[in-house]
């Protein structure tokens, strides 16, 4: 047993306590403890990437509780890559917000920080179903926190619409396991598997409720069609770093549906019977749809990228909904790109708000570094929209690549080559308003005894750019990338060879 | 007993949805309130219902004994679901208070407001 497994949890549970009660009045310490919590955290997944590429699934027991009686961590190689994604993403994300100050906006965001990359990264290693919902409750509640962040009228309004729709989205959850372990008589994903497997089909009704009811949950979380529509309301009023990390959010519901509805409810499952993806693929279709008129019809420039950030989600759904190793791989690239890309959208789109009037998509007078800015945006955008020479060209080349079945060809190639034009359409044409518009406004006279908003120091500006050199990164090394990711899904395929290694089946540890 | 378990979850699980349905923040916050007791009677009876079981194996004597592990489930969710429910009166609190409204939907955005995010103060 490698006890390094649990260390990502461990380092922000320790930290976010200590930088809550201990540095809550001494904001330097706090962000040196938190940004070192958060280089370690890098440094960690890593090392468990490397752990992880030779292809074994390794089980961590707590306590020593063989499974399915005690709660397991389980590391394979798609966990390892969702914790390496999360710290990378939590790093760029944090320095950003203490070089902008964001973090000095309201109180406690450091600490509601580690606790929110603590739940994400316990959500991705965990092996145990009721885990999986206490680690997205501990995310949950950190997200509260960090959504309300900084306050303000309409803030806190979405911020309480996001706890009402995630604490429905939590009963729910609980429903669902409670039918599962009623049915079942286990929690733990790789006894589920094979309970599962052996359920005749005339006697899964029960079976069947539970995967839907989980399939909605993670649904909820994130963003597709019918319930996605917390998200445009949520991130286009959360701080805009916060909105950046939760990018990796609304990943965590894609990851739980790649891994509970392939493990437990996977398409050769008798007793679901592929539900789940016709399902999913209905409304990815609808979801794609609905990112991409709501990005043409956005009038300010937050929601916009949300609704980009929901567009990208039914893309990658359709890629998640086809159930098989090669779609999967297309899915995964995908997801690493879409995350980074929304991220920097994000923080470049931060960059130029807060030196606007407001977030309005009107032509306003031109920011200091007009031409900085809009460059970043431009590229940020050009990630979003999946266009070369970064990754998001790649990730849809491989998912059109990989739906190619003919009942799927027709709908999910015109759903997603239609979002991405859309999607192209309505960036720039937030981008000419922005940058190309507003260089017509006269500046007005500046006023005696108020400054002009300041020039982006190197530090707020590294982040945006460290995001679009990952996405250029993504694209040079796609192929050792696509590697890893053809190994990690062939290991998420692998059922049994999960179920062996998590329940001790094989001679071992 | 299962009609009587069964009716009261079906009770509370649709008093709930009801109250979630409102418009404003404190029905909503009693219906997730009623929605997580219902939930917490429901995983109670998915470990099948009995009475006078012990939770617990006893290694002396060859009694029954009842499934401990939708009871630690329980536990899990009634605190989680507590703390959650705080949370969420804070918050609501905090928005009533700062828009003088409890209603829980948002208004049509005005584009020209100056209390924009992203270039407000920080609150007192």
């Amino acid at each position: 047993m490698n006890h390094w497994i649990i260390a990502p949890i461990i380092l922000p549970a320790l930290l976010a306590p200590l930088i809550g009660f201990v540095m809550r009045h001494d904001m330097p310490l706090a962000r040196s403890f938190s940004l070192a919590g958060s280089v370690a955290l890098v440094a960690l997944a890593a090392g468990l990437v490397s752990l992880a590429a030779g292809g074994e699934t390794m089980v961590y027991r707590l306590g020593d509780w063989p499974a399915p009686y005690g709660i397991v961590l389980v590391l394979d190689r798609l966990s390892a890559l969702m914790i390496l994604l999360t710290s990378l993403l939590g790093l760029i994300v944090l320095v950003h917000a203490v070089a902008t100050g964001w973090d000095a906006r309201g109180r406690h965001f450091h600490a509601l920080f580690q606790f929110q990359l603590m739940g994400i990264v316990g959500a991705f290693l965990t092996g145990d179903v009721f885990n999986l919902f206490v680690f997205f409750e501990i995310l949950l509640i950190a997200s509260y926190g960090l959504m309300i962040h900084g306050g303000g009228r309409d803030r806190m309004r979405a911020g309480l619409q996001y706890v009402v729709i995630n604490l429905v989205g939590s009963t729910l959850f609980l429903f669902a396991l409670g039918v599962l372990y009623a049915s079942t008589g286990s929690l733990n994903i790789a006894d589920l598997a094979l309970r599962v497997a052996e359920i005749p089909i005339e006697e899964a009704a029960l079976v069947r409720l539970a995967a839907m009811l989980l399939m909605i949950v993670f649904a909820i979380k994130a963003a597709i069609f019918p319930i996605h529509f917390w998200l445009p309301g949520a991130y286009g009023n959360a701080p805009a770093p916060v909105a950046a990390l939760f990018a990796i959010m609304t990943k965590v519901g894609a990851y739980a549906i790649i891994r509970i509805h392939t493990t437990i409810f996977g398409p050769e499952t008798a007793a679901t019977d592929g539900l789940a993806g016709t399902w999913l693929f209905a409304g990815a279709i609808v979801t794609i749809a609905i990112g991409a008129f709501g990005v043409l019809g956005a009038r300010r420039l937050m929601p916009l990228i949300a609704f980009t950030v929901v567009g990208s989600m039914g893309t990658l759904m359709l890629g998640v909904a086809a159930f098989s190793p090669e779609a999967t791989t297309a899915t995964l690239y995908y997801l690493v790109h879409s995350t980074l890309a929304a991220a920097a959208l994000f923080l470049a789109a931060d960059l130029v708000l807060t030196r606007r009037e407001n977030g309005a998509l009107t032509a306003q007078p031109v920011t200091v570094q007009h031409g900085l800015f809009a460059a970043l945006f431009f590229g940020a955008a050009i990630g979003v929209a999946g266009m070369p020479p970064l990754s998001g060209f790649l990730g849809k080349l491989l998912l059109l690549d990989a739906l190619r079945a003919p009942g799927q060809i027709g709908w999910a190639w015109s759903a997603i080559l239609l979002g991405s034009l859309f999607t192209i359409v309505g960036l720039a044409r937030a981008g000419s308003i922005l940058f190309w518009k507003s260089t017509a406004v006269e500046p007005p006279e500046p006023v005696e005894g108020e400054a002009a908003a300041p020039a982006a120091r190197a530090l707020e500006v590294a982040p945006t750019m460290a995001a679009l050199a990952m996405l250029a990164g993504l694209a040079v090394f796609a192929g050792p990338l696509a590697n890893y990711l053809d190994g990690a899904a062939a290991q998420l395929f692998d059922r049994a060879g999960y179920a062996g290694a998590v329940l001790g089946l094989e001679a071992g540890e | 007993m299962e009609f009587l378990v069964a009716s009261s979850i079906g009770a509370l699980t649709a008093g709930g949805v009801y109250l979630i349905l409102r418009l404003r923040a404190f029905p909503v916050i009693l219906g997730l309130a009623l929605l997580t007791y219902g939930v917490n009677i429901f995983l109670f009876a998915s470990g099948r219902l009995a009475i006078n079981l012990p939770p617990v194996l006893s290694k002396y004597a060859d009694t029954a004994y009842t499934d401990p592990l939708p009871q630690a489930l329980v536990l899990t969710a009634i605190v989680i679901s507590f703390g959650m429910t705080a949370v969420l009166v804070m918050v609501a609190l905090g928005a009533y208070l700062n828009s003088r409204s409890d209603r829980i939907d948002m208004d049509d955005e005005p584009l020209d407001r100056d209390d924009e995010p992203g270039s407000e103060e920080a609150p007192k």
